[in-house]
């Protein structure tokens, strides 16, 4: 079983990632396994799936929350935002009722995810596993974790032990976002 | 000037370790060129033709004499001598080996300087006015708004990886002197009716292979919501901004295809769920930072005296009324006046400046100007609180430096990117191109009497030297393995921004200099009594200046 990072721990990844464009594993998921659907196979087969605790939800890096996600929007004016995302609105789920989300990075240097994350935690409310996978590397995790993702499934070929020192790199930062709501040395 | 506290050196320090660890997984095989390539690029190394180029970042373009000395010393012992004050207010070092520069960034860092942020696909330094806080056509000193800017897009956590580089300039006066309108924010300070402060955003500008004017989104943003607007613009084009093509990455790209109107729309929709959140400024920590940029206690002096002072010191000396003239500007502050040290004599690169001239320029920094210096997008160097009275010995000390020439603002004072010379990314030099330029018209009062002109030279499409925006823009371009100079007038990086209109098909370098010449013949022959070269250019149009340059010869 392949490591991870969560929190700032290294933990065995218990999940299994299916891949896009593939068939709904079923048996694995009957048999209780762990699993994380590409967000388009999530969503067209939701009734068979809604409130499974070991189905989590994978977005890639074209797939912005507002493709999957209902909006417990903040503001009453943003009500619409799913409208562009050109689904229908019944088809959009709550994301707060997912074990787990997962936001792919194609290539590292591909920053969507950093938007995604902070969209999701900051204004459709998720509060679960957000996990960040695919070129995830040392250099990018410190951001990635003040962005709000808190599990991070490091490339294969590198040392996870020598990755978490990526989220240490900083010990003060100079604006807030999801970890720092106030930064110290910038208060009044 | 901004003072960094123990918390802004911590991070400076934090910065310096993880690059040092970083450099050394890199060298030792860790790590890819390709994963190494923007963890340098965000500390301002690129690798270049010759070597690799360290840009060191100079927010908003204000620095001291002890900054400016630590400078010198890493030009001589880490360099060959000497610097290049770039178009983005920086300083760039041409020389350095790739496995000094966490030394360098060590050595920076001790004087609060780094090179964050001034390259990769990220919030670049945020530039304004050269004469900030002194200037008189000043709304408010644009400088503390810079510095929450500075500080906000520090390792900003989300805007890390954009699909292009990002340039934020800030204007606060009449005469736009940070070209705002190119940039992929403009941001101008001005006052409401109560006198609160607000912002009129624009958005989509720059120049490079697509040169656009910005367009305005927001025309009276508070101040307390200049972060998280910023934020949901940066947040909308992180989303939605292309990655397919690095030609069709930047914001103006993906505000020209959608509209101005729905990038409005798209950001408000973002900016209702971030607007007053924590990143909303408070009145207290504006006013922190505003405390560091009080005016200096400016002692009262006779202006009249000291003016009639000036006057018998012209009489005395020609050459110190011409550079009086040329090379100094008004002051808000009677008695005060505000001098420019001229980068570009005849035969250097324009720019450039030696170990020695720095040092030099740091101690009159401390002597005549509150140890304070500004580089200027024109890559010029501002000494900006000199007494009148001290302007007779501070210009006998920057005479012997090379430093006054009196040309500012004129043909022999171009912008001009390091080009060919240096650039891995060149098509073609440029600093030869302005030498020739420099040395063709060396006759002072001609270039008076054509009076002010913007000459702007890049060697490729990437713009560094802005060409779009010069009255005369010249472009280097490769045609079959060749070097060419497209020419371009009418550009203009002030208030009436305009992009420059291309004359023609393009010339060997060689024949620039009389191409130039024919322009500035034609516009001698139909400008009318006090009428500036882009003035008579906007009256009259390309049409006069094509049939001089491109009739056939006999």
């Amino acid at each position: 079983m392949s490591k991870l990072i969560k929190g700032c721990e290294i933990v065995d990844n218990e999940w299994t990632l299916v891949e896009q464009d593939s068939e709904l594993p079923l048996q694995a998921i009957a048999a209780g396994e762990l699993v994380i659907l590409p967000a388009r196979l999530w969503l067209t087969n939701q009734d068979a799936l809604r409130g499974k605790a070991n189905v989590g939800l994978w977005l890639d890096s074209h797939e912005e929350p507002a493709t999957a996600f209902t909006s417990a929007a903040v503001n009453p004016s943003t009500q619409d935002e799913s409208e562009q995302a050109s689904v229908p609105h019944s088809v959009l789920i709550d994301c707060n009722t997912l074990p787990l989300i997962a936001v792919n990075f194609p290539v590292f240097s591909d920053g969507r995810g950093y938007s995604y994350a902070r969209q999701l935690r900051e204004y459709y409310g998720y509060t679960g596993e957000l996990r960040a996978i695919g070129d995830v590397l040392q250099d990018q995790l410190f951001f990635y974790q003040r962005c709000g993702f808190n599990s991070f499934a490091i490339r294969s070929d590198r040392n996870v032990d020598d990755a978490l020192n990526g989220l240490n790199d900083f010990s003060i930062t100079y604006q807030s976002a999801i970890d720092v709501k106030q930064p110290e040395s910038r208060s009044s | 000037m901004y003072q960094y506290d123990s918390i802004d050196k911590q991070l400076l320090s934090e910065r310096v370790a993880q690059f040092r660890d970083q450099t050394q997984r890199y060298l030792a095989g860790e790590l890819s060129d390709s994963e190494f390539l923007p963890l340098r690029l965000q500390n301002g190394l690129y690798i270049q033709r010759l070597a690799p180029m360290l840009r060191v970042a100079v927010p908003y373009g204000l620095y001291d004499s002890a900054q400016m000395r630590q400078l010198a010393y890493i030009a001589r012992h880490y360099d060959k001598g000497y610097t290049h004050v770039s178009t983005r207010q920086n300083f760039q070092f041409n020389w350095p080996r790739l496995e000094d520069v966490p030394d360098i960034l060590a050595d920076l860092a001790d004087v609060d300087m780094h090179a964050i942020q001034t390259s990769g696909n990220c919030i670049r330094n945020i530039t304004t006015d050269q004469y900030a806080g002194v200037a008189a056509d000043e709304v408010e000193d644009p400088r503390p708004w810079c510095e929450l800017l500075r500080q906000w897009s520090t390792f900003h956590p989300e805007f890390a990886l954009l699909p292009r580089k990002f340039k934020i300039a800030m204007c606060a006066t009449v005469d736009d002197r940070a070209a705002f309108q190119f940039h992929d924010i403009g941001v101008e300070l001005t006052h409401d009716d109560k006198g609160q402060t607000q912002f009129k955003v624009y958005v989509g500008g720059g120049l490079g292979r697509t040169p656009v004017i910005a367009q305005l989104i927001h025309s009276e943003l508070p101040w307390q919501h200049l972060l998280t607007y910023l934020e949901a613009i940066l947040r909308v084009y992180n989303m939605h901004g292309r990655r397919d093509n690095k030609y069709k990455a930047r914001i103006k790209i993906l505000v020209k295809a959608m509209g101005v109107d729905a990038f409005r729309e798209k950001v408000e929709q973002e900016w209702a769920h971030i607007r007053g959140g924590s990143n909303t400024l408070s009145s207290a920590a504006v006013e922190k930072v505003k405390n560091h940029f009080q005016p200096i206690d400016y002692p009262q002096h006779d202006d009249s005296s000291m003016n009639r002072e000036l006057a018998s010191q012209r009489l005395e000396s020609p050459e110190f009324a011409r550079w009086l003239d040329k090379n100094t500007l008004a002051h808000k502050q009677a008695g005060y006046a505000i001098v420019n040290l001229a980068l570009k004599p005849t035969g250097i690169a324009p720019g450039d400046i030696t170990d020695v001239q720095m040092d030099a320029i740091a101690d009159l920094a401390d002597q005549y100007s509150n140890g304070q210096l500004r580089n200027t997008h024109h890559q010029n160097i501002v000494l900006a609180d000199v007494c009148k009275t001290d302007l007779w010995s501070l210009w006998r000390a920057i005479d012997a430096l090379g430093l006054a020439t009196p040309n500012l603002g004129y043909l022999s004072d171009p912008i001009c990117c390091p080009g060919g010379d240096y650039c891995a990314l060149a098509n073609a030099k440029s600093i030869p191109v302005a030498e020739a330029i420099q040395r063709k018209f060396d006759d002072i009062d001609y270039l008076y009497d054509l009076g002010p002109i913007d000459l702007n030279i890049s060697g490729c499409m990437n713009a560094c030297g802005h060409h779009h925006v010069g009255h005369i823009g010249i472009l280097g371009v490769d045609k079959k393995g060749r070097e060419f100079y497209q020419i371009s007038l009418g550009g203009n990086m002030g208030r009436a921004a305009a992009i420059g209109k291309i004359l023609g098909p393009s010339f060997s370098q060689e024949e620039i200099p009389d191409v130039i010449e024919k322009i500035l013949d034609t516009y001698i022959e139909v400008r009318q009594p006090e009428e500036m070269f882009v003035d008579t250019y906007q009256r009259v149009g390309l049409g006069p200046f094509k049939e001089r340059v491109y009739v056939k010869a006999d």
